[in-house]
């Protein structure tokens, strides 16, 4: 009966219920839909970055890794290809050599790091080919084609069918030149990545610089599900124990080739944590003024009851109750607000492409797809309850203050 | 047999400023089914009297022994724990919890007393029967007449199986009418049920219907009346 009376208790002021609950929904829905928004972005740089830039793992040789030299190539890559695709999970391996050239036309000139590329392999490991805005996909039919974004077309004033010398490196350190056609433009949300890389045939690039055709320094790897990332990882790692521990081969995943990306998610995580703390902060003194007036008003109330025989703990849990009741309706409903505006929002994206150079020049997206996931509404019920527990302990304390014969003397 | 014994008992309010002496030495004793009224001028003292032995307030000198167990001898849980078993309580307003039907009122205190759920019933429909509220159970406070109101405060005191029942100006709030009804009312349990009422009133229509008058002035005892 104890619930009873204090659900109906919180009613009896309904401005002021209603008041309170709509400012802690509304304290919350600014928490929640703001972390959706952040952890939206963050795991869309995330799946970007795995889908055009990183793939899921990368195999380097471990020289490679340290200073991205072409020299330094992996052993017998057919072995380890062979091996990747047999485990479990795997849905494609793309083998590349990448070196790193001075890209010139008449105009201009760049540093990039060339990747020589098998264009079938690609398509099944990266969405490139989604991201190409202007010309083809490699098939020209011409020789040598070229794959470059617009912010390197942009740089050295050309457009598609236009010719761009390379100059590198061959295996020996003697450097030479190449002329290449641009078969197509490409443009992802991320600008660094735009700038540093441009795409080739493998065969060709191998050919230009005097590499052996079947040299690799990278096998980039995807997997059906990202989630398994850390156990392929491991699972490689087994796999390839010998090769790894004689230092041929090193085996990341995309949190280490870039530990910025894990970071960011992990901080946005911690952010939202303290903004939620500091929100439910900020409305506990709304709470609590609240429980305090509501019971200063029933003074003559709480000392009759006391006067019949209610207990002060039974006293303190009812005001306790109301604090929580009162607490967990406005969270509730700033969560069904979130949930259905995160709903909305996850599903038509949010549009900030006035914004789109700066956030891609960090490389977010520009269109923002906000996402949670349930157990961060589990967190923010167990924070509200815990609030409403804090909150209660003053109004309670009051309550049992309260001396019965001077209370219903009272007028 | 007494089941109430009050000896020497002094309550001063104000100890630091001017003192006032809301009790000045009161000896009394109330036997089993007493039905017997209070009475005396503004601020002689009855409600801090019915405070005192109903445990609300703490005498400053003098004791309050209730079938042998003296008040100041219990700690403030028990104190709330012995008013819970041992005196019913009837308030001149404001006795009910305004989110609670009058059932609900009434069952509230069973409740408390830890009395189960199907027991509950069984008590408290026969008692709002004889208030005259069966046709009222679900109602809310506020939709009674004060009448009403304080006749299911009667029906919550007796439901907690007191000893007694102390009742400070019960009538306070009715018109002459509705205060007969509620002293008949009590009257009757007084009778059939052997129920101990104690309380105070202004009301001469009302102490006339009291088996023992006892006239307070200035904190003493003035007078007594049996009749
Ligand atoms: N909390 C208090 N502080 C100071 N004085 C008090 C307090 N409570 C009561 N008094 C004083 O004690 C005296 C007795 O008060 P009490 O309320 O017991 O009188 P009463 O007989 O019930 O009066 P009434 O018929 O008006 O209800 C009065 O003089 C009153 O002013
Ligand atoms: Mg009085």
């Amino acid at each position: 009966m104890l619930n009873n009376i204090s659900w109906r208790n919180i009613w009896r002021n309904k401005t002021r219920s209603i008041v309170l609950t709509a400012s802690v929904a509304i304290g919350l829905f600014g928490g929640i839909f703001s972390f959706a928004f952040y952890n939206g972005m963050a795991e869309q740089t995330i799946d970007n970055s795995i889908s055009t830039e990183i793939s899921n793992i990368q195999i380097h040789n471990p020289k490679f890794a340290d200073n991205q030299e072409a020299v330094y190539g992996i052993s017998e890559p057919e072995k380890v290809i062979a091996g990747i695709r047999s485990v479990n999970g795997v849905k494609g391996t793309a083998s590349r050599l990448l070196i790193n050239a001075m890209a010139a036309s008449a105009n201009s000139s760049s540093g990039i790091l060339v990747k020589g590329v098998d264009p079938d392999e690609e398509l099944i490991i990266s969405n490139i080919k989604e991201k190409i805005t202007e010309g083809s996909y490699f098939n020209t039919g011409k020789r040598y084609p070229a794959v470059i974004s617009s912010k390197l077309a942009e740089k050295l004033k050309i457009g598609v069918n236009k010719k761009i010398i390379l100059t590198m490196q061959n295996p020996q350190g003697v450097i030479s030149g190449a002329a290449f056609r641009v078969a197509g433009i490409f443009k992802t949300d991320n600008t660094n990545f735009d700038e540093a890389v441009m795409f080739v045939l493998k065969e060709d690039l191998a050919e230009a610089t005097g590499f052996d055709p079947a040299y690799v320094n990278e096998i980039a790897v995807r997997l059906d599900d990202p989630d398994d990332t850390k156990a392929v990882v491991t699972e490689l790692g087994s796999k390839f124990s010998s090769d790894v521990s004689a230092g041929k081969i090193i085996i990341r995943g995309w949190y280490e080739i870039n530990p910025f990306l894990e970071m960011v998610s992990g901080m946005t995580v911690q952010m939202s944590v303290i903004l939620i703390i500091i929100i439910l902060c900020a409305l506990m003194f709304g709470i609590v003024n609240t429980m305090l007036m509501s019971v200063l008003e029933r003074v003559r109330e709480i000392g009759m009851l006391m006067a019949i025989g209610m207990n002060g703990r039974k006293i303190f849990v009812m005001i306790m109750l109301e604090t929580i009741y009162l607490s967990l309706t406005g969270g509730a409903a700033g969560m069904l607000l979130s949930i259905i505006a995160i709903s909305v929002t996850g599903y038509t994206g949010i549009d900030l492409s006035f914004l789109a150079e700066g956030l891609n020049s960090y490389g977010y997206s520009s269109y923002i797809f906000p996402a949670i996931s349930p157990f961060y509404f589990l967190m923010t019920s167990v924070f509200v309850i815990i609030t409403a527990v804090l909150s209660s302990v003053l109004p309670a304390r009051r309550a049992l203050k309260l001396n019965p014969a001077e209370a219903i003397r009272q007028n | 047999m007494s089941i109430i014994k009050v000896t020497d008992l002094t309550k001063i309010y104000n100890k630091t400023r001017v003192p006032v002496y809301a009790l000045n030495g009161v000896s009394l004793e109330f036997s089993e089914g007493e039905f017997t009224a209070i009475v005396g001028p503004s601020g002689c003292g009855k409600t801090t009297f019915l405070n005192m032995v109903g445990g609300l307030d703490k005498p400053s000198s003098g004791a309050v022994e209730i079938s042998g167990t003296n008040l100041a001898s219990l700690k403030p849980g028990q104190l709330t724990d012995f008013r819970l078993h041992n005196i019913g309580f009837i308030f001149q307003a404001y006795n009910l919890i305004p989110v609670l039907t009058t059932k609900e009122n009434v069952e509230f205190i069973l409740e408390l007393q830890g009395v189960p759920a199907g027991e509950r019933e069984k008590k408290i429909l026969p008692l709002l029967e004889s208030v005259g509220l069966s046709d009222k159970l679900n109602n809310r406070p506020n939709e009674l007449s004060g009448g009403q109101q304080q006749r299911v405060a009667v029906a919550r005191a007796l439901a907690s199986s007191p000893k007694f029942i102390l009742a400070d100006e019960p009538t306070a709030n009715l018109d002459s009418k509705s205060a007969d009804s509620l002293l008949d009312i009590m009257l009757k349990m007084n009778e059939e049920l052997k129920v101990t009422f104690i309380f105070s009133t202004h009301d001469s229509r009302v102490m006339k219907k009291a088996r023992r008058i006892i006239t307070f002035e200035d904190g003493k005892v003035a007078g007594e009346e049996i009749r």
